[in-house]
């Protein structure tokens, strides 16, 4: 049985549907990752577990609940969400935005108990950001400044960690860098890890389970082997992608793609065609 | 100073300075002005029972008048703080999003309709037509997707307080009572008395008190949305809370002092370059600063024509200008 699972969801801003009766699990101590397309509903589906935008209808449930039912504060000390490239932290020093982590556990004008420096030290720590502590976030490079907004997720002691696009505007080092980061929390602390991902090598590389959406709904779940296939990113992207292996990890990765020129393309020349058609 | 070093000086010295520099406003203000006036009549004045005219003026007009230059430059700073931090928008201000206009347009209908309303009624009038005057303006900022962009809640802003402006004269006109609501409006501290002090006072204490309460959980919500939920916050009900004391404190300064822009935009920018961007500091100080801008704004519009009075509204709008083009150059990082 695990934890976090949805049944039915439908999620929309007002007409549009984005996600439409969307089933999924998400596996225990795992890394999964959401893939798909731009606009095709991964960071929505994100922002509806993490209750940042209402569904319309059906659940999603953790530990037996209905998260919407749960009080959020209670829900923050098991689940921290690290939304798509945060707004600037304005000023904040690195130690302060990571103690802002603390507040689920906090009362009243919340001062911070010896416990909670702790955790933010120990958050520092792994995130390699202690030596940040006094300095302003802003003054920060991409990296750190992400790793510096990793520590504060963290500083809220969940089992569950969901970011939305982790490694967005970072470069390729910096990006492995958060990767294997979060990768370590999952093994050290077997913290259950959900993310959305661009990169999808990266995605195969790094999850355990791996789901492909496609307007709002699942068109495969499963591990990389399942979903790394040339048919389902034919489904999502409309690529033919070229499927091998990562020499070093083993892993399905893709080599090279090109965009898919077939019926999709036919139908719609069709239309301006037969409208010419018509003039004449 | 560098970032480091301007970090290195601990809040408690810094709040005990604005307190010096405020305390020194009020004892200047008390004593500079158009009659003549020592620091041993202010002294006698506080101190002692005496008789004579120059105690009786102190008491009975600069005192009361003073005191409430302290609490509408308090209150305004903190609402300008509250309202950049929930919205985001670093040109937020009562006085740009349609408080101040609201209260103005509720102020002029009141004396109209009421026209033997006490002092109590028109100052619940400003609260709900400042309360109106900000919902018309965050329902247009808000009514097309994407929100609240400050570019659109400002023209949204400006539209809406240039409509309740004209409501306000509208009806002043109408009933030939323009005179009567520009003394009002423009008048700024002109004529306050102990008894306005005693209805008004407590009102900014509780929406200071409340802003100081909520003060950590305007830090988060200034982060982002996204972020407050994810912390656990209840930001619907933050942001509902936060809403009344903006009314409260600008529609409590409007009923007391009338138009008064550029103190919340201000005081609260200049508060960040002192002590950052955590609103567990920036709530006390920009009290504290507000106070002490006010009193400064005032005792110059008593001093520099004197006898005559310089409106005070004038002479903060002259001091802001600069400023707010500033702030717009600046591209509103903050």
């Amino acid at each position: 049985m695990v934890r976090l699972y949805t049944k039915g969801l439908h999620i929309g801003y007002g007409e549009r549907l984005i996600v439409k009766n969307l089933n999924v699990e998400i596996p225990d101590r795992k890394i999964t990752t959401i893939i798909g397309a731009n606009g095709s509903g991964k960071s929505t589906l994100l922002k509806a577990i993490t209750r940042i935008v209402p569904q319309q209808s059906g659940t999603v449930v953790l530990d037996g609940k209905d998260i919407l039912k749960e009080n959020t504060k209670i829900l923050a000390q098991k689940m921290a969400i690290l939304p798509q490239t945060p707004e600037s932290a304005s000023g904040l020093t690195v130690g302060e935005l990571v103690s802002y982590g603390r507040f689920p556990y906090q009362k009243g004008l919340g001062r911070l108990t010896k416990k909670d420096i702790e955790v933010i030290d120990w958050a520092l720590e792994v995130t390699g950001t202690s030596d940040f502590k006094y300095r302003s976030v802003d003054s920060l490079s991409g990296g750190q400044r992400q790793r510096g907004w990793i520590a504060m997720a963290l500083a809220q002691e969940t089992e569950i960690i969901f970011l939305d696009e982790p490694t967005t505007y970072l470069d390729m080092a910096h990006q492995l860098e958060v990767l294997e980061l979060l990768q370590k929390l999952n093994i050290e602390q077997e913290r259950t890890i959900v993310m959305v991902l661009h990169d999808l090598n990266q995605a195969a590389r790094f999850a355990d389970y791996m789901i492909a959406l496609k307007d709002g709904q699942i068109v495969k779940a499963g591990d990389c082997e399942e979903v790394m296939t040339h048919d389902v990113l034919r489904k999502v992207f409309q690529i033919d992608a070229h499927i091998g292996r990562d020499p070093r990890t083993n892993k399905p990765m893709c080599i090279t793609y090109n965009l898919l020129k077939g019926d999709n393309q036919n139908e719609k020349m069709a239309i301006p065609l037969s409208s010419i058609g018509a003039y004449r | 100073m560098t970032k480091e070093e301007q970090a290195s000086i601990p809040f408690i010295v810094k709040i005990a300075t604005s307190l010096v520099v405020f305390v020194t406003m009020f004892i200047v203000a008390c004593v500079l002005g158009a009659a003549d006036t020592s620091l041993k009549d202010v002294w006698q004045a506080i101190t002692l029972d005496a008789k004579t005219d120059t105690v009786l003026m102190l008491r009975e007009i600069r005192f009361p008048r003073e005191t409430g230059a302290v609490f509408v430059g308090a209150a305004l700073a903190v609402a300008g703080a509250i309202m950049q931090g929930l919205t985001r928008n670093p040109l937020a201000d009562p006085g740009l999003l349609g408080l101040t206009a609201g209260a103005n347009a509720a102020l002029a209908i009141t004396l109209a309709f009421l026209p033997n309303a006490n002092y109590f009624t028109i100052t619940i009038a400003c609260f709900i037509g400042a309360a109106i005057g900000t919902l018309m303006v965050f329902g247009i900022g808000a009514a097309k997707k994407g929100g609240f962009s400050p570019l659109r809640i400002v023209l949204a802003g400006a539209a809406v307080s240039a409509f309740l402006y004209a409501i306000a004269d509208g009806v002043g006109l109408y009933f030939k009572l323009s005179k009567n609501v520009s003394m009002w409006t423009a008048g700024g501290l002109i004529g306050t008395s102990w008894p306005q002090l005693q209805i008004i006072v407590p009102l900014i204490v509780i929406g200071i008190l409340l802003a100081l309460i909520l003060s950590r959980q305007l830090t988060i919500l200034s982060l982002s949305e996204e972020v407050a939920v994810g912390l656990g916050q209840n930001t619907a009900r933050i942001k509902g809370i936060l809403f009344i004391v903006i009314v409260l404190l600008a529609g409590a300064s409007v009923a007391l002092v009338g138009n008064m822009a550029f103190i919340g935009l201000m005081v609260p920018h200049i508060v960040r370059a002192m002590v950052g961007t955590d609103y567990r500091f920036i709530i006390p100080m920009s009290a504290m600063t507000g106070a002490s801008f006010m009193l400064l704004a005032d005792t110059l519009g008593r001093t520099i024509h004197s006898p005559y009075e310089t409106p005070v509204a004038a002479i903060v709008a002259v001091m802001g200008l600069p400023f707010f083009l500033f702030i717009v150059r600046k591209g509103g990082s903050f």
